[in-house]
């Protein structure tokens, strides 16, 4: 690429020209051909059939594979699971980057001070982070039985038996797979959160205590607005990753009570066990355009508020 | 000096009371779940058919790990996980480094470009069905090599980030140097530049190494069927079969399955969370 010719660019082409040459020698293009080769073949060859075969009827009941326009997309609209799990999905997405951010800030906030027990309890957090997703959902499937041992503890606590069905319910159960989610991946924030909250100078605090600031109000208005960069990182990372979920809700509802947990992924999942490649390749479609779309405005959103302080 | 604000007041009751905070987060949010797994896994099956806190009447969970290994298959699994995940991270990290290498060095547009391209998977989701179609046509469905290239593909964009940010703080007058000597780029690159990456690649390591340990959704679509992993057999023998509802064999395998993780994680936990977290805040 480098070493077409560039004669007739005019005075600066030479100097250029020399320069790139010696680049091309001593920073050879070719070492770029096999990470992009992987790249292209197995991430964007694959992405790029996404916008093909969502048109057709590949399926695993026929041979050949027809072009069909848009009839895919509008079986999905019409039968209410395109605009339903994209729902779904983003519902899951915000409370996941909700809850895992609380949790994660009021983690750091209470383990930041570098004492012993302080420290242990950091490691400890870091546990469900490290561990499969897949199994923490197999864990709290377990807890959350309505025989299970959160029900006996609150059964304790209330001094009759509770028998809630957490996972059971058509409108709630969506929170409780959130703030599972949020519980694997605390552990994360909660280290992001203390990386930055180590950055804030000590100085600027305690001028504000020396102003009469309490901790609330210097927390509020000093290092809540310094923590900026970790706020943007923390929010963009749970928000765009928890729309590519699955192993949490697979292992602990599989999409149910009644599809009100259907992830994009698990619809993707389940229609591909089906045989229904075409539709679950629209859906699949429909996943990677959510997150391209959103995945710019949510960075450019929370950059800007990073400047405005 | 500051000693009659109200703040210092405060601080003081504050120091005890945030201890006792720290401790029952600890148990409340993680103890219970924990203690659960391992009260269930040292159960027998009739104890375990709902899971709870109480101890077990006697312990059994050496058996139930003899019984996972034996009879879940879980010896293949892990050598199933192994087959994938080390070829995956070694591929994924010496193509990233070359790839950044040029990436970092090279200012023009064009690799701009390249770059931009390079490293927008860090956030796009990988297209998992037609991955399939695509490794069906070049011949790779259900084959290990199949996976590797799927688990490089879908890493190449964090290691191209992460490493491309750091070869731009080594300075190119230690590659001269070596150049004068009259180094190729393949003898600057190899002698120069990787080893100077260490640190960043063993931060890469330990998150892929995470990230492809315990997939199972991609695995699930690629492989699933033909070659065991950890989390793939985990998912077989929980929702269907063997042990279904066996919870005190569900929870022996997850803590086999988590202990390899886990045990990286204690012993090299300083070096993995400065690793994480220097990336994220700026």
């Amino acid at each position: 690429m480098s070493s077409t010719p560039t004669i007739g660019r005019g005075p600066a082409g030479l100097g250029d020209r020399r320069r790139m040459l010696r680049s091309s020698r001593e920073h050879p293009a070719w070492f770029l051909i096999p990470a992009l080769a992987v790249l292209v073949v197995f991430f964007f060859v694959p992405t790029a059939f996404n916008f093909i075969y969502a048109f057709t009827d590949w399926s695993s009941f026929k041979s050949s594979i027809g072009f069909v326009g848009f009839d895919n997309i509008v079986a999905l609209l019409g039968n209410g699971s395109l605009l339903g799990d994209l729902r779904i999905t983003l519902v899951y997405a915000v409370l996941v980057a909700i809850f895992q951010n609380l949790f994660g800030l009021i983690l750091a906030l209470v383990l930041e001070r570098d004492t012993r027990i302080n420290r242990i309890a950091r490691v400890a957090f870091f546990v469900p982070v490290v561990m499969s997703a897949l199994a923490v959902g197999y864990i709290f499937q377990a807890l959350l039985k309505p025989t299970g041992a959160l029900n006996g503890i609150i059964g304790a606590v209330v001094g009759h038996p509770v028998s809630i069905a957490w996972l059971g319910s058509t409108s709630w159960t969506i929170v409780v797979v959130a703030l599972i989610h949020a519980w694997k991946w605390m552990g994360l924030s909660m280290l992001i959160y203390l990386a930055g909250l180590k950055t804030i100078s000590e100085d600027v605090v305690e001028a504000a205590r020396l102003d009469g600031a309490g901790w609330w109000s210097s927390f509020r208005l000093i290092r809540f607005p310094l923590l900026a960069p970790a706020i943007t990182f923390n929010v963009a990372t749970a928000l765009l990753g928890s729309m590519n979920g699955f192993d949490i809700v697979q292992a602990t509802t599989q999409g149910g009570p009644g599809g009100t947990t259907e992830l994009l992924n698990i619809f993707i999942f389940r229609t591909f066990g089906q045989g229904l490649f075409a539709q679950a390749t629209t859906m699949s479609l429909s996943l990677f355009l959510m997150v391209a779309i959103l995945a710019f405005p949510v960075i450019r959103f929370l950059r800007k508020r990073e400047d405005v302080l | 000096m500051s000693s009659s604000s109200p703040t210092a007041r405060l601080r003081r009751p504050l120091r005890t009371v945030q201890p006792i905070v720290a401790i029952l987060l600890v148990v409340g949010l993680l103890g219970v779940p924990f203690w659960m797994v391992v009260v269930t896994a040292g159960k027998s099956l009739r104890q375990s058919l709902t899971p709870d806190l109480t101890l077990p009447t006697h312990w059994q969970l050496w058996q139930n790990i003899v019984t996972v290994l034996d009879q879940g298959r879980m010896l293949p699994a892990l050598l199933g996980s192994l087959l994938v995940m080390v070829p995956s991270v070694v591929g994924v990290l010496l193509l990233g480094s070359m790839a950044s290498w040029i990436l970092a060095r090279r200012r023009s547009r064009a690799m701009a470009a390249v770059y931009a391209l390079a490293i927008s998977g860090i956030v796009l989701p990988p297209a998992v069905v037609t991955i399939v179609l695509l490794l069906r046509q070049i011949g790779l469905a259900g084959t290990p090599l199949g996976m590797i290239g799927v688990y490089m593909g879908m890493y190449m964009s964090t290691v191209i980030f992460f490493v491309t940010g750091f070869v731009r703080t080594i300075p190119v007058e230690l590659e001269e140097a070596a150049r004068v000597d009259g180094a190729g780029p393949v003898k600057v690159f190899f002698r120069i530049i990787l080893p100077l990456l260490g640190p960043t690649l063993a931060t890469a390591t330990i998150l892929i190494c995470l990230y492809i340990w315990n997939d199972v959704f991609y695995a699930l679509f690629v492989v699933g069927g033909r070659l065991d992993t950890l989390p793939l057999n985990l998912y077989q023998v929980a929702s269907s079969g063997l042990y279904l509802q066996n919870w005190n064999l569900i929870f022996a395998y997850i803590i086999l399955m988590s202990l390899p993780l886990l045990i990286t994680f204690m012993v090299m936990q300083r070096r993995i969370i400065s690793g994480i977290t220097s990336g994220a805040v700026k």
